[in-house]
């Protein structure tokens, strides 16, 4: 079968971005051919300015150099710009007639910088600053001249008067406004800004409108405003703004207005072909900034390899000046209007600033300058439109970083020392990380995790790294809004999704959910089948089948695997009570298995730990206990103190109580682990206020929390509600457990499932509803109905072979 | 019949049959001084590697598999099992083992 013809107008970030996609999507369906008009391959244009300040070479921004075009077969004609579209012949030609025919045409033409109408604009040292080609100009003029004046005060002007000063010009930065990046910043945010530019040494001319550029024998000598002030200059950089690159799409008839008019599926009125990148305008709304770029890449890439799945519904963008040692960040509507609200913190000499501009309960717009850490943050609230009504009174003081834990309590990356520690997990130093980022071209959290390690284990620094990410590529880094966050690469649906489709369609098995939802790999990843294992289980209990082959080996195994390949066995102990008998056998076993370690939990039980896989099944039958399932994500300990039968202080019998939890939940699956506290009184021994589900006895009956969490981010639970009876504290909090259980993503805990719905919304369904929490707590019960202990099953036939090893 | 092109030149020894081994599962055989993991696909493909991560040393036969791919059980790198090699942007390589599928069979050369 003969291949369909790609045809790429335009070799930029976009544009390539798309074709990156397209090859991951559908390898070998076209046969590509490339026009560029730059004589380079494709480079990182976001990192010019850090090239143009002597901080990076221009080896370093390369992307994918002509060998990638090459291993992938895809033809590439550089330095060919193209200047004609036959749509009905289906081909474009190139100026020197370089002709390629097409079945599907892709423009990625980009944008061209704005070039001031005014006299003098053609004389030698007038530069635009846009690509490779500018950069090499405006460093060599650096070489041999004094004086520079930069026109446009915006995010380009700024970090070209940077990068310029920093190569030992004089520059003043011209500015028709009245303060600096009015489109980002507000007033006092950008005098804080200049005010620090200053100190580095660049001058401002605010409010002036440049009428001439002087010459002097054909060469730049200076620039005159209006008013007939003049300044002297030997080079003059216009960035003044970009206009998207419409030319040849108008030339061959394509609707365009302030860019390439496209749908939401990156198509142009002529359905064969695409747009993507600067050069289109979506919606009414054109982009400047990477991150939407990639977005559309995403979505033309899903349609170009036959999909169709993907939609662009634009961007929320966000700005960060690279300019090193100044902090600046803005996002979103910061301009507010009548019916928003500000939260405003000011410290002038401290040299802080934030703004917060809400409506209706949510962030719709943010400046910062001076200390701009939360700026992820705060843009993440803002694109997943979360009510920050419970948080409002500590917002501006960001995110809490109490209890993290890993970094040394260091939560501003642009404080950290190169050579400190960001990821104590997998011992990944600042330094290390934006060389990743810079070096590999990574635009992502997941590119960083996977290059790095960084983050990639606990999490914890999670937030830093998305710091360092967003300050080494500025305005390009975008965190993904939650809510629309694939499930992995395997498919383009989020989780719940997939759970509403498991559920509207009776879906049993994975192989069934996954040819329901089209996913693309044969079967799934190691991220995707564990979620949709416990999806099924979780969804349809007793119905949906069970897939060994897609849990985690502990799961698999029942027990922990160990770093040497050795497993734990640690046995329920309800409640934290013992006895004897137990502790006796306990002890034969370790002495029967050799067992080499046996220690004390953190939950109120016994490890065993350096157990052989092929010894368990004997280990679990001679310990004679039920499971602990320390090694599965479920119920695992209900802690609890003494209580009212022996304390002297205790009000009620917590133990009991706990004892009764465990043995109703125990051998209950769920998104993530659960762990559960009784204490007897306030004096709280049992630390119920880091638990998932934390109860403390009253005199007058028992307090319930949800939502705590003591591991990598100490989180203290959230008060749900006050019951007089044990039964009550059952209900609720199997009811809570079970909205959980269904509601959440795989490998959430309760403390991220209640920032994501809202601690309101969970009062709402298992508070205040009184038929909801009955039905969600019967509907846990059913669930839990004959559920096996894994320890008790007879391990024979096809399940022994899991812990039998073969010989040869 | 499914024959790998590793370099082993030794005796070809019958381990188990292939339904032995759970579809996208693995074994673990004992030979000598060495534990050697043995993948089975989706299907009836059957791979095998010795069962130490290039990473730290991870019994590879305990992970997920996937494709014709297996996720370590310790840090989840993940490793190919056609040539052993840590999928990129990881680095390392581990050890492989000649694999021939017979009349339902699985034989390795040791």
């Amino acid at each position: 079968m003969r291949k369909s013809k790609l045809v790429m107008v335009g070799n930029g970030m976009a544009g390539v971005r798309t074709l990156e996609e397209l090859l991951k999507l559908a390898p070998d369906l076209y046969d590509i051919t490339v026009f560029g008009a730059e004589p380079h391959a494709n480079y990182n244009r976001i990192l010019l300015s850090p090239v143009l300040a002597g901080e990076m070479t221009l080896k370093d921004i390369m992307l994918n150099d002509v060998d990638w075009y090459a291993s992938h077969g895809i033809r590439l004609h550089l330095n060919k710009k193209v200047v004609k579209i036959d749509r009905k012949a289906r081909k474009v030609v190139a100026a020197d007639g370089t002709e390629a025919s097409y079945d599907r045409l892709l423009l990625a033409t980009g944008s061209n910088p704005v070039m001031l109408p005014i006299p003098g604009r053609d004389l030698d040292g007038v530069l635009s600053y846009r690509d490779i080609a500018d950069t090499e100009s405006m460093i060599s003029a650096s070489a041999t001249r004094r004086r520079a004046v930069v026109i446009g005060g915006g995010l380009l002007g700024l970090e070209a008067a940077n990068g310029l000063a920093l190569r030992g010009m004089e520059v003043t930065v011209v500015h028709l406004m009245p303060w600096l990046m009015e489109r980002q910043l507000d007033r006092t945010a950008a005098g804080m800004l200049q005010a620090s530019l200053e100190q580095k040494g660049l001058t401002f001319l605010l409010g002036r409108e440049t009428a001439e550029i002087l010459g002097d024998g054909g060469k730049v000598a200076g620039v005159r405003f209006k008013d007939g002030e003049t300044v002297p200059a030997e080079l003059v950089v216009m960035a003044i703004g970009i206009r998207p690159n419409v030319e040849l799409a108008q030339s061959a008839g394509l609707h365009c207005n302030r860019g390439i008019v496209v749908n939401d599926t990156m198509q142009t009125f002529d359905p064969a072909v695409y747009a993507v990148g600067e050069c289109v305008a979506h919606r009414g709304l054109t982009y400047g900034l990477v991150a939407p770029l990639f977005e559309m890449a995403k979505v033309c890439a899903n349609h170009l390899a036959h999909y169709g799945i993907g939609r662009y519904a634009g961007s929320v963008t966000s700005t960060k000046l690279k300019v090193t040692g100044i902090d600046v960040f803005s996002a979103g509507d910061f301009g507010g209007g009548e019916d928003s609200e500000e939260i405003v913190l000011h410290d002038a000499v401290g040299g802080v600033y934030k703004r917060l501009v809400l409506r209706n309960d949510r962030i719709i717009g943010a400046v910062m300058v001076g200390d701009t850490g939360d700026g992820a943050w705060y843009f993440q609230l803002m694109r997943d439109r979360q009510n920050v009504a419970d948080v409002r009174d500590h917002l501006m003081f960001g995110q809490a970083h109490l209890g993290n834990t890993g970094h040394q309590g260091q939560s501003k990356a642009a404080a950290m020392p190169d050579d400190m520690e960001v990821c104590g997990c997998n011992g990944v130093a600042k330094g290390t990380i934006t060389r990743a980022i810079k070096e590999k071209g990574l635009f992502t959290l997941e590119d960083v995790r996977k290059h790095t390690k960084a983050s990639g284990s606990c999490g914890s620094c999670t937030g830093l790294v998305e710091q360092i990410l967003a300050s080494t590529v500025g305005g390009a880094y975008t965190p993904q809004a939650n809510a629309a966050k694939p499930m992995c690469g395997c498919t383009d649906h989020t989780h719940e999704e997939v759970r509403r489709a498991i559920r509207e369609q009776k879906l049993l098995t994975i192989p069934q959910t996954m040819r329901f939802m089209g996913w693309r790999t044969p079967n799934g990843c190691a991220s995707c089948r564990p979620a949709l294992n416990y999806y099924l289980i979780s969804t349809w209990p007793h119905e949906a089948q069970d897939d060994p082959q897609s849990r985690f080996i502990n799961e698999r195994a029942h027990a922990n695997i160990q770093k040497d390949g050795t497993f734990s066995v640690v046995p329920r102990m309800f409640g934290g009570v013992t006895s004897a008998d137990q502790l006796r056998r306990i002890a034969d076993v370790a002495d029967k298995y050799r067992i080499p370690t046996v220690k004390v939990t953190g939950g109120q039980r016994i490890d065993l730990l350096g157990v052989k896989k092929e010894d368990l099944p004997r280990v679990w039958a001679d310990l004679d206990m039920p499971s602990g399932h320390a090694y599965a994500k479920a119920l695992r300990t209900v802690k609890t103190c003494v209580g009212s039968e022996w304390c002297r202080f205790g009000v009620q019998d917590s133990t009991r109580l706990g004892i009764d939890l465990e043995q109703a939940f125990w051998k209950m699956y769920a998104p993530h682990k659960v762990k559960m506290a009784v204490s007897g009184c306030p004096r709280n021994c049992a630390e119920s206020g880091i638990k998932d589900v934390g109860v403390i006895g009253v005199d007058s009956g028992w307090e319930i929390y949800v939502g705590g969490n003591g591991g990598i981010k100490t989180e203290v639970a959230h008060f749900l509600v006050k019951v007089k009876s044990a039964d009550e504290v059952l209900e609720h909090a199997g009811a809570f457990i079970q909205l959980y259980r269904e509601e959440a993503r795989y490998l959430d805990r309760t403390v991220h499932y209640l920032a994501r719905v809202g601690l309101d919304y969970v009062k709402k369904r298992v508070v205040e509803d009184a038929d909801n929490r009955r039905a969600l707590y019967e509907r846990l019960l059913y669930a839990l109905q004959g559920e096996k202990d894994p320890w008790k099953e007879q391990i024979r036939g096809e399940a022994a072979r899991e812990f039998e090893a073969l010989s040869a | 019949m499914n024959l790998t092109d590793a370099k082993q030149t030794g005796q070809w020894r019958k381990v188990c049959r292939v339904d032995d081994i759970p579809a996208l599962g693995a074994r673990v055989v004992h030979s000598q001084d060495v534990r050697i993991a043995v993948f089975r696909g989706d299907g009836d493909a059957v791979f095998a590697l010795e069962d130490r991560c290039p990473h730290k040393g991870g019994p590879l036969s305990q992970g997920i598999v996937f494709g014709t791919q297996v996720s370590c059980p310790l840090h989840g790198w993940l490793v190919g099992l056609h040539d052993g090699e840590a999928v990129s942007p990881d680095r390392g390589c581990v050890r492989r083992f000649a694999v021939r599928v017979e009349n339902g069979e699985v034989f390795l050369q040791l």
